[in-house]
């Protein structure tokens, strides 16, 4: 079978290599998981570690959609949007290592990956306390005529906490560009949204500050990066912010150390049978003959030595020097003892 | 060349100089701008800078030191106003989880510099409205914690604060903001955010305080030097990084020390410096160091329990008395 001459999917305005990129990003980010996971249990990860396998197409769609130069913050599920940025898998499974090649030098771990060159500010987390700072980032990009959207990744967690409110409020009073960008995977750790949130739906929550929202299929790549772009537009035309609820599901506990007593294996069956984002995109894909099979089995194989190929370089690479221990408590000189 | 301002002017002074040589500085916070500021500092600053520099925000303590956060990131030089310390609870997640963290946390990649400024102080306000928290922010590594006490260092402090690259918690205190001192002129007079300083000389006791403390420590002294006492007394300045250092070497020269704080008595900021003496210089000491501190009981309204709550100055002589033996040993304040 050969792909189209042009390599698109009707109605989509993205290159064949862009959908291809967006799959091997997707399979990528499901790959370093499921060895993180398989490192983890050998302990050579230690500490937390909060798998995103199931959530891929938010992180792909959502970035894909963005500017090189807006600003993201996210929650603490973070592997995902580092990868899907294009920072390298090498350094984000050296932090998880706690090596010094790491993204942040393993001072930060699993939950705090960033990178400054890609206005990637972190992971944080404490839920809910990232949105006050993406806020502040699309105050600064007002403040300074930028044009530069805040996009702030979250649970559906963090939607019952204080902070959450505060920022919406401060994004509306103040017409701020920030795309609030709600991953709702059904649970808070091990609670049920049913039992967090009087309100079901997360994005009916921004109706209280007269955001503009909408809900979308997070396991629908292309439906979240269509969703995002215009999301993006109008925020960077200066009407102030937006709110997505992308609904989404993680197939692993909340993190590897979550028993999952609080739901069935048939229900999580059910969300990898027919909810799977890659392998939804993957039939997307051959059925508008956008790929061929070959052409993806030789993205998935790429995948599979890179990931290999980061575990390699995490392993080999050294720990932090102890003599750095106090570098970076402070950014000004301190000679007061 | 130097002028007398009064504590409340020097920190306009040093707002509105570094507002005007750094478009990137804009204030945030609950009404300082229409209103003018709950304690004035910002009065007339609206007028001046507009309402994208001064910014009334709504009272949401958690929001505005976030918002100041992902601002400095942002390339933005913030400086957020916590209308009291007290509120200043609703933002600790930010100011110690976010704000402290950020620089260590992601490896040195960027910085917030966020200067806080807020106030403690009393005067019939009750329980909620009358804390001193200052150990709060000084116990975490990443802040830095500044308590000015005298007008040139409320200016050079707050400069050298906005133009630093740490975040700063800058702590002001209300019943001293009409107090009057000399301030060097020069729109460049900067103050490292570090060093206790001695602001007199004595050879028989040392005292060590800070904001209206302080005050109280030199009232203390100038009495007790009518009857030959001489106290050193020392200005704390800067909480964290904590200068034990002058402490230290004023204590070897006068084997005593007395510790004035506002706040409460028990795992407070005197108590570090207490055991950070005892660590340095305990063969030194002729006596026990005495704390003169607040009754740990929450603020009372009524005006005759308030005042004896809160260390006074016949509290600071008390104390000297007793380490210099001059009294037998009773417990101070509890």
């Amino acid at each position: 079978m050969t792909s189209t001459v042009d390599g698109q999917l009707p109605g989509v305005a993205l290159t064949k290599s862009e959908l291809l990129e967006m799959y091997r990003l997707m399979v990528l980010i499901r790959r370093f998981e499921e060895v993180a996971a398989e490192q983890y249990a050998l302990g050579k990860i230690a500490g937390f570690l909060h798998l995103y396998i199931g959530e891929e197409a938010v992180a792909v769609g959502a970035i894909r959609a963005m500017d090189p130069e807006d600003h993201l913050v996210t929650h603490y599920r973070d592997h995902g949007y580092a990868l899907a940025l294009g920072l390298d898998p090498r350094r984000c499974m050296a932090e998880l290592f706690g090596k010094a090649t790491g993204l942040v030098g393993g001072r930060g771990g699993s939950m705090h990956f960033a990178d400054a060159s890609k206005h990637f500010w972190g992971g944080y987390a404490i839920v809910a306390g990232l949105l006050p700072i993406a806020a502040g980032l699309g105050l600064a990009s007002k403040y300074l005529n930028q044009r530069r959207v805040a996009v702030a990744i979250f649970g559906d967690g963090a939607t019952n906490n204080g902070a959450f409110h505060e920022a919406l409020n401060f994004a509306a009073l103040w017409k701020l560009p920030v795309l609030f960008l709600c991953e709702n995977n059904q649970y808070g750790m091990g609670t049920a949204v049913a039992h967090a949130s009087a309100v079901r739906e997360m994005y009916r929550k921004a109706c209280a500050y007269d955001i503009p929202a909408e809900q979308v299929d997070g396991q629908d790549v292309l439906a979240v990066y269509e969703v995002t772009k215009r999301a993006l537009e109008h925020c960077r035309s200066e009407n102030g912010p937006y709110f997505i609820e992308a609904l989404t599901y993680r197939y692993r506990g909340h993190s590897m150390a979550d028993p999952e007593t609080y739901r069935s294996k048939e229900e999580v069956e059910e969300w990898r049978r027919q909810r799977d984002p890659i392998v939804l995109f993957r039939q997307k894909l051959l059925s508008h003959t956008v790929a061929t099979e070959e052409e993806l089995a030789a993205l998935d194989q790429a995948v599979e030595e890179a990931v290999a190929e980061a575990v390699r370089f995490a392993e080999e690479s050294p720990e932090p020097d102890p003599a750095t221990l106090t570098q970076y408590a402070y950014a000004d000189p301190i000679t007061v003892r | 060349m130097a002028r007398e301002l009064t504590y409340r002017d020097a920190l306009r002074e040093a707002l509105r100089e570094e507002m005007y040589r750094d478009e990137r500085v804009f204030l945030m916070g609950e009404d300082i701008g229409a209103y003018g500021g709950s304690y004035a500092v910002t009065r007339g600053f609206l007028q001046e800078f507009g309402p994208e520099r001064v910014r009334d925000t709504p009272i949401a303590e958690l929001g505005i030191v976030g918002l100041g956060i992902g601002a400095a990131i942002g390339g933005l030089r913030p400086v957020v106003e916590l209308m009291t310390i007290n509120f200043s609870l609703l933002a600790m997640d930010q100011i110690v989880n976010h704000l402290a963290k950020i620089y260590y946390m992601f490896n040195g990649q960027f910085t917030a510099p966020v200067v806080v400024r807020t106030v403690e102080g009393f005067g019939q306000l009750a329980a909620t409205h009358s804390q001193f928290f200052e150990n709060y922010f000084a116990y975490v590594p990443g802040l830095r914690v500044v308590a000015p006490a005298v007008p040139k260092d409320a200016k050079g402090f707050l400069k050298a604060a906005i133009r630093g690259n740490d975040p700063v918690i800058f702590i002001e205190h209300s019943l001293i903001y009409r107090n009057r001192g000399e301030v060097p002129d020069g729109e460049d007079f900067l103050l490292p955010l570090e060093g206790a300083e001695v602001r007199r000389e004595g050879r028989d006791v040392t005292i060590v305080s800070w904001l209206r403390g302080y005050y109280l420590a030199l009232g203390a002294a100038e009495e007790l030097a009518r009857e030959g006492i001489e106290c050193e007394v020392i200005d704390l300045r800067v909480l964290r990084p904590l200068d034990i250092e002058t402490i230290v070497r004023s204590v070897q020269k006068t084997n005593r020390l007395v510790i004035v704080e506002e706040g409460w008595k028990s795992f407070g900021v005197g108590a570090e410096i207490a055991a950070s003496v005892q660590e340095r210089a305990i063969d030194y000491l002729d006596a026990p160091i005495a704390r003169v501190a607040s009754v740990e009981v929450p603020m009372p309204y009524a005006r005759n329990l308030e005042r004896l709550v809160v260390p006074n100055k016949d509290k600071v002589i008390e104390a000297v008395r007793e380490v210099l033996y001059q009294r037998t040993l009773v417990p101070v304040a509890r």
